[in-house]
Parts: C-alpha cells; sequence; structure tokens
C-alpha cells in the first residue's frame, strides 16, 4: 500500500561514504524548487563510518520525515545488501533501483559473515517488485569518476521521480564542485539511460 | 534574506537563532546537536560571538555570564550533555537572567549515536525552567525568537527540546526576516540577583515558585499547542514533538476521526488537557520516551474527577524506550482504541544479511595505536576508553569500558584501586581530555594509579563533525589561536613520564609504550596524527599501497587488522587493496610475508 499522503516516498540505501545525503540533498532541493513540500531523514554519527545507512525522502509530503513500514513507491540502492536490509519499507510492486556491485563490510572480509550472492537477491526482490539492477560502479568509471556512483544511481531513479528531468541536472550543476561538473553530468545522463523506457 | 530554503533541522534552527538577534552562542559537540554551532561559525559574516567551549558545563555558564550582561544568549549541546552542565541549571534557574538565554538540547531516543535515552524534559519539571518542544523543523525555527521573549519576559532561561528527526531531518523551510538587535549590553552590579548565596537563594526560590502559573497561563495561549475538538468522536490524542506528527498520519492512514491536543510547551497547557478530556471517553498519550504528559494528564485527570481513561507508556500500548514513527503510533492507537491495525504488512524478507557495523576509517591512525597497544599490553590487559570515533575499537578488543565523556581515565583508576593486576591502559581522544579528561587525570596523578593513560591526538573532534578544539590551535570560526600543548599540560599536573609519539611508526609507538608499561605510576602518552579525513580534506596525499600477490599467502591475517581498504579474493585466495586506501602504510608491518608495498609510481 503507497500512500496518497505523500506523491513519490523513496528510500535511499546504502553504506556510509557512497554519498546517499548528497543524493538526497540534490532531489530535496529540486523539489523545492519545483515548488514541493519535502520531508527528509538521513542517518548520522556512528553509522557514517563505512556502517549501513538509510535515508528517507518524502516528495510533496507534509508530515513526519519517517516513511511508514511497507509504503515506499520507490528504493534507490546504492548497494545490494543494504537494498535487501531496508526493502520492508517499500510497498508491494515499488520501482527498486540497485546497484549490483557488492561492498564487503569487515565482518566479510574478516570472515565473520558470509556475503550472500547479488544475482541471488536481484531474483528474490523480483517477486515483489520492480526491480532494475545494474553495475553502477562500471558506469561510474565510464563516466571518469568512482565517486560519481551516487549520480549515476540519482540519474537512474530520475525516470521515476515526480520531478523534471532539467531541474535534477540544474542541482547538480549547483551542487557539486565546479571541477567536476561534466563528470557528474555524464554519470547522471549514464544512469538515466538504464531506466529509461 | 527570506523565502523558501530546503535545509537539515539544526541548520534550521541556526537561522531561527540569527532571525532571533542573537549576541552570544556557545556549544560543546554532540551527535545529533552538532550542526547548529557548526552553520553559525562558518557563516562569513556575523554580528555575534560564537565559540566551542570545552565541555556543556563551561559553555552553559559563558551563555549565562554573557546574559547576565544583557546579551541574548544560545548554548547548545546533547541530552547527556546536560547532566554536565545540570549544576549550573539548576541554580541558574534561582538565580534567572537578563538577556534572553535558550538552552538547546536534542535528545536521542533509540540511541543513534548515544549511550543513554534519557529525556530532557525531565530537566524542565526538575529545574521548573520552561521548555519548547518543536514537532517539524519548520516550527523549531519559528520558536527560537519566541523563546528569546518568553526568556526575557520572565526573567529565566528557556530550555528547548530537539529530538534527532528534527535535528536530522530535512524539510522545506519558510524563512522569517532578522529582527533588529534591541538590548543594551551592560553588566549592572546586582548581588541580590547574580550571587546566589543561602540567602539570597532562600528569595529566589519561592520567586521561582511563583512565577510558573503566569509562565503556564502565558504558554497556554502561545499558539505552540494546538486543540481541536471533534464533536462527534469520543477518542482523544494527546502528542508532542514529532510523535505528533506521526500521530496524525497514522489516524490518516487508519481512517479515524478523533479530538487531538499537540503539546509543545511545558508546563503543559492544563485548561487544553481538560477540554479534552471533558469530551472525551478516551485518550491516547503519544510522546517519544518518558510518561512526562501521561503522568501529568492522570494528575489532572485525577483532581477533576474525569471519567476518561488515558492509555499510554503504563499499560505498554506504547514503548518507553526506542523511538516513534507512524507504524507504531497506529498500533498504540489501534490497540488503545479497540480496532483494527494497518493491513501493509512488508514482503518476506529471511535473507540473512551480514552486519555491517560501522568502523575507523581506512587509515585512521587509531587503528596503527590500538594495533600496537595490544601487542605491547597482551589481550588479556584492561582497556578502559572513552567516547569518539575510538570507541569503534570495540571490534578490535580494545575498548572494554566506556561510561561517559572523559570517563576513561578515572574507570582505569578504579579498576587500579580495587586492586586489578593486570596492567591497565585507557584511552581518550584529544577533545574527551579537554573536556573532563583532565581532572580525571589529574586525579589519577595524585592519587597514585599505576596506570597507562593514551591519548589520542587526532587533531580534531573527529566523531561529531570535526570541530575545532584548543588542541588545534583554531577557533570556532577558524581563527588561529593558542594550541595547547598536551605534553606540558600533562607535566604541569604532576605526570613524570610523558611522551608524544606519531603512531604512524608503529616501531617507536611500540617502544614508547613498552617503557610506559615499565613505568610504575601515571605515565602518559601522546599519540599524535591528525584524522585522515581533515587530512585528506587539507589535501595531504600519500601514495597507496597494493598487495604484490605473488608473495601474498592467503593468510588473512591483514584482514584481521580491520582496514576497510583491505579485501579478500575468494576465487584468488589473496589479499587485495582497494581504492580506499589512503596510504598511512600501516599494514605493511602486519603482513609477515612481506607482500604489502607501495603502489609504485
Ligand atoms: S574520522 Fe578520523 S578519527 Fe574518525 S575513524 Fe575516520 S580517520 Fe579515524
Ligand atoms: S596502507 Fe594499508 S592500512 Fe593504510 S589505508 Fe592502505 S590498506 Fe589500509
Amino acid at each position: 500500500m503507497t500512500s496518497d499522503l505523500s506523491n513519490f516516498d523513496l528510500v535511499i540505501a546504502g553504506v556510509g561514504g557512497q554519498g546517499a545525503v548528497k543524493v538526497s540533498d540534490i532531489i530535496g532541493k529540486a523539489a523545492v524548487s519545483e515548488g514541493m513540500d519535502v520531508r527528509a531523514a538521513e542517518t548520522h554519527g556512528m553509522a557514517q563510518r563505512g556502517g549501513s545507512v538509510v535515508n528517507y525522502v518524502r516528495l510533496g509530503c507534509d508530515l513526519g520525515s519517517l516513511i511508514p513500514c511497507g509504503s515506499a513507491h520507490g528504493m534507490l540502492a546504492l548497494e545490494p545488501v543494504e537494498a535487501m536490509r531496508y526493502i520492508h519499507d517499500v510497498a508491494k510492486d515499488g520501482i527498486v533501483v540497485m546497484n549490483n556491485s557488492p561492498i564487503y563490510p569487515v565482518t566479510v572480509t574478516s570472515g565473520q559473515c558470509t556475503y550472500p550472492d547479488p544475482q541471488e537477491i536481484v531474483t528474490r526482490l523480483e517477486k515483489d517488485y520492480r526491480v532494475v539492477a545494474f553495475d553502477a560502479v562500471a558506469l561510474a568509471r565510464q563516466a571518469g569518476n568512482i565517486k560519481t556512483l551516487n549520480v549515476v544511481m540519482l540519474g537512474a531513479i530520475s525516470s521515476y521521480l515526480p520531478i523534471p528531468e532539467e531541474t535534477l541536472v540544474e542541482c547538480i550543476r549547483n551542487m557539486v564542485p565546479p571541477k567536476t561538473i561534466d563528470t557528474n553530468l555524464k554519470a547522471f545522463r549514464l544512469g538515466r539511460e538504464t531506466t529509461r523506457q | 534574506m527570506s523565502g523558501r530554503e530546503y535545509m537539515l533541522g539544526n541548520v534550521a534552527i541556526a537561522r531561527g537563532i540569527v532571525e532571533g538577534a542573537v549576541d552570544v552562542v556557545s556549544g560543546y559537540p554532540g551527535t545529533p546537536s552538532s550542526e547548529i554551532v557548526d552553520t553559525l561559525a562558518s557563516m562569513k559574516e556575523r554580528d555575534f560571538y560564537i565559540e566551542w567551549s570545552v565541555n556543556e558545563k563551561v559553555a552553559m555558564e559563558v551563555a549565562s555570564g554573557a546574559s547576565m550582561a544583557g546579551a541574548r544568549s544560545v548554548v547548545t549541546m546533547k541530552h547527556v550533555g546536560l547532566n554536565v552542565a545540570a549544576d549550573p541549571l539548576m541554580t541558574l534557574a534561582y538565580m534567572g537572567v537578563k538577556g534572553g538565554m535558550v538552552i538547546i538540547v536534542a535528545d536521542d531516543p533509540s540511541c543513534h549515536s548515544s549511550q543513554n535515552e534519557q529525556d530532557t524534559r525531565r530537566y524542565s519539571v526538575f529545574s521548573q525552567i520552561p521548555c519548547l518542544e518543536p514537532s517539524t523543523p519548520q516550527q523549531a525555527k519559528d520558536m527560537i525568537p519566541y523563546a528569546f521573549e518568553l526568556s526575557e519576559k520572565y526573567e529565566i532561561p528557556v530550555i528547548f527540546r530537539s529530538t534527532t528527526r528534527i535535528s536530522h531531518g530535512k524539510s522545506d523551510i519558510e524563512l522569517a526576516p532578522v529582527s533588529q538587535k534591541t538590548g543594551e549590553i551592560k553588566f549592572e552590579k546586582n548581588p541580590d540577583r547574580w550571587v546566589m548565596v543561602p540567602k539570597n537563594a532562600r528569595v529566589r526560590h519561592p520567586h521561582l515558585l511563583s512565577i510558573q502559573q503566569d509562565i503556564r497561563g502565558e504558554l497556554e495561549v502561545s499558539g505552540w499547542n494546538e486543540l481541536s475538538i471533534e464533536a462527534e468522536s469520543t477518542v482523544g490524542i494527546i502528542a508532542c514533538g514529532t510523535a505528533a506528527v506521526y500521530a496524525k498520519e497514522a489516524l490518516e492512514r487508519l481512517g479515524i476521526t478523533a479530538s487531538f491536543l499537540k503539546i509543545g510547551t511545558y508546563p503543559i497547557p492544563e485548561d487544553s488537557v481538560r477540554q479534552l478530556l471533558a469530551k472525551t471517553e478516551q485518550v491516547i498519550v503519544i510522546e517519544e520516551l518518558e510518561p512526562v504528559i501521561e503522568d501529568q494528564c492522570k494528575v489532572i485527570a485525577r483532581d477533576v474527577e474525569f471519567e476518561t481513561e488515558i492509555f499510554g507508556k503504563a499499560d505498554g500500548l506504547l514503548p518507553r524506550t526506542g523511538e516513534f514513527n507512524v507504524d507504531i503510533c497506529m498500533e498504540g492507537i489501534a490497540k488503545a482504541f479497540g480496532i483494527d491495525s494497518c493491513e501493509c504488512k512488508p514482503a518476506n524478507q529471511d535473507m540473512e544479511l551480514p552486519v555491517r557495523p560501522p568502523a575507523m576509517c581506512a587509515g585512521c591512525s587509531h587503528r596503527g595505536t590500538f594495533h600496537v597497544m595490544k601487542k605491547v599490553f597482551g589481550e588479556d590487559a584492561v582497556f578502559p576508553s572513552d567516547i569518539g570515533c575510538y570507541t569503534l575499537g570495540i571490534q578490535h578488543g580494545t575498548v572494554d569500558t566506556t561510561l561517559c565523556m572523559g570517563a576513561s581515565i578515572s574507570v582505569a583508576s578504579g579498576i587500579y584501586d580495587a586492586g586489578e593486576k593486570k596492567p591497565i591502559c585507557c584511552t581518550i581522544g584529544d577533545s574527551t581530555f579537554f573536556h573532563t579528561g583532565i581532572n580525571s587525570l589529574m586525579n589519577a596523578i595524585y592519587n597514585k594509579s599505576d596506570i597507562t593513560v593514551l591519548i589520542l591526538d587526532n587533531r580534531t573532534t573527529a566523531m561529531t563533525g570535526h570541530q575545532p578544539n584548543p588542541g588545534m590551535g583554531k577557533t570556532a570560526t577558524r581563527e588561529p589561536t593558542v594550541e595547547v600543548a598536551f605534553d606540558r599540560l600533562c607535566s604541569a599536573m604532576g605526570a613524570e613520564f610523558v611522551e608524544v609519539v606519531d603512531p604512524y611508526d608503529m616501531a617507536a609507538t611500540e617502544d614508547v609504550l613498552e617503557r610506559a608499561k615499565a613505568y610504575k605510576g601515571v605515565s602518559v602518552v601522546i599519540a599524535k596524527r591528525a584524522c585522515v579525513i581533515s587530512a585528506a580534506r587539507e589535501g595531504i596525499r600519500y601514495t597507496p599501497f597494493m598487495v604484490d600477490t605473488d608473495l601474498c599467502k592467503g593468510c588473512r591475517k591483514c584482514l584481521k587488522f580491520g582496514c576497510p581498504a583491505i579485501e579478500f579474493d575468494e576465487v584468488s585466495k589473496k589479499a587485495s587493496i582497494n581504492s580506499m586506501c589512503s596510504g598511512c602504510g600501516l599494514c605493511i608491518e602486519i603482513c609477515t610475508f612481506n607482500a604489502i608495498m607501495e603502489v609504485k609510481k
């Protein structure tokens, strides 16, 4: 059950350091310049140091910043395991845009835990959701800098957001360091192409 | 400047402080409160004074002094910080203020980054200082200028309680114009007011009690409390803070019509509570953490003999711990009023996922220090620690205790005093040492503990967002100032073994720690190396390291070191180093096969 109390509820899941906050900021600013009400919540503090991170953005919503369980319209997952970790926030048949290239937590590299097969994650998610999964790291590299992974992902989810593409592009221009504008715009375009219906 | 902007709750609070024409701001960093001072300190143009103080007590006293001189002042901290500042707080309530003073405290339901979940509203009841509580970032901004006015009108400080979801929530915010400064800054002698000797305190206590009713009356009609009575409905909701917003959404989702009282002030609006109770048969009180409002509502109901059933935490319909959300509110409301809860159940997800705890950064010097410390003192030694990035060393087995800011040294002393025979080596960060570690060290030296104190000086307050401290030689606004020298400070307190070492130099660190361990008495070692994040921001770059796959035997020893840049390739059964590597070089020493080396240019 998605909510009609909000125009679009988005969950952004990832790992501290991947730039999830930046993505939510770009979307939030773009929404405000479109005249929408926006609410957003982010993970701070402890979780920033490479921990699991989840952010919420509610577009066209004047309520609280937390999205009720199982009701988000969509998810942007910067990392496969993190997609699975927070998928309960998304409504059935919601859109899940996911980077399928993993980041292993220290618990995995040190042998305490095992990391599931990313393809298996995709297969499971496809049962209940509309899933678009691809290697965003490769696209970010193609754009010229793997740090643009977050903007690749923003490009991919942008096809589903109730915000015009030009507005998002304008916000990217204003919000990334001037020297990196071209790389980021290329990253956005490459991401957008993966989901353009 | 006016218009609409998208901002973080703490940035909105900072804006409210500016709109309220503040003169002096002080604070001590602590998540979720830190961005308020950070935002104000980074403003290019500013017509007020701002500082990071060494702890919350000091910060509170600075703000009080400013206010005695007629200035509008703000002090910021997190909930546990108010414990440190509780001493001045309680007497400040008697003494009162002249210029408006706002005490901003950010609570952290669910301990997202805290060691407990205490509720600041209890301090408001305890000290009889009024408290304002916003339910959205917009309200948070709008409340601050009002808080100054309220404070000046009754000459009493005002507590402003935020929570994580306000402070770290983002929202579109409608800005208002900045007010003109009005107050004249001038300290007027008035010993009856400013000197709290018993004779004066005995006069001020009844005074404090006498203004409570007026304050309550004023807050009742202030607009921060909203009452809407639904004539058709026999049920009601009383809620405050972000919980009020969740409760509203929960009602809409459940399709229930209920009378609603949103409370934003303490003392609470008793007349409104009475009106609601008179019109309803069942009421649920929804508030995060402590049942402050719930208890008061029950007292009011008993006093006027209302029959209304009051639900909340006492009957377990709502939890007393953790953070609220719409789902928790829906469930509580549904149970209280005997209706069906929601049908939205999340899809099944039973896959086992690896945990992903936060870890110290790639290249963090603490990792090297901890590694050597464990080697020298042995895994069985006792390692009391403190609050900061280095608490993440818990995964390395180098953090045995964490009580509160500054406690590592005193806890270490206590363990020694108890008669523990194992070696004791405690760790404390630079900012934490200035906060309250100094007192503990002085005590340990004076009382002849036999412990090693490792001051992890990473040249910043990293965990909360890299705020400057007195060891950095920079103020909050990044102006140069004196740099407090740890070694000389420790020597001045009577420490005889004091050495400074670079933790990137593991051999030298090992040597110093060996001698510190052998030393009888308090030995102090200062491991000094800038946090990799601040170093990177300053443009310092090192050559990254790599694994020579021919030499790597796949023993996984380097993986145990816990650097996020070191990975293991399950196919080739060899270690590898990824792009996160900051080039600290600490891992070369770990590999017994010399397979780790600098990337050749
Ligand atoms: S932020 Fe700095 S101090 Fe904290 S873990 Fe990272 S490198 Fe270490
Ligand atoms: S040199 Fe080694 S320990 Fe240092 S950041 Fe690189 S991989 Fe990590």
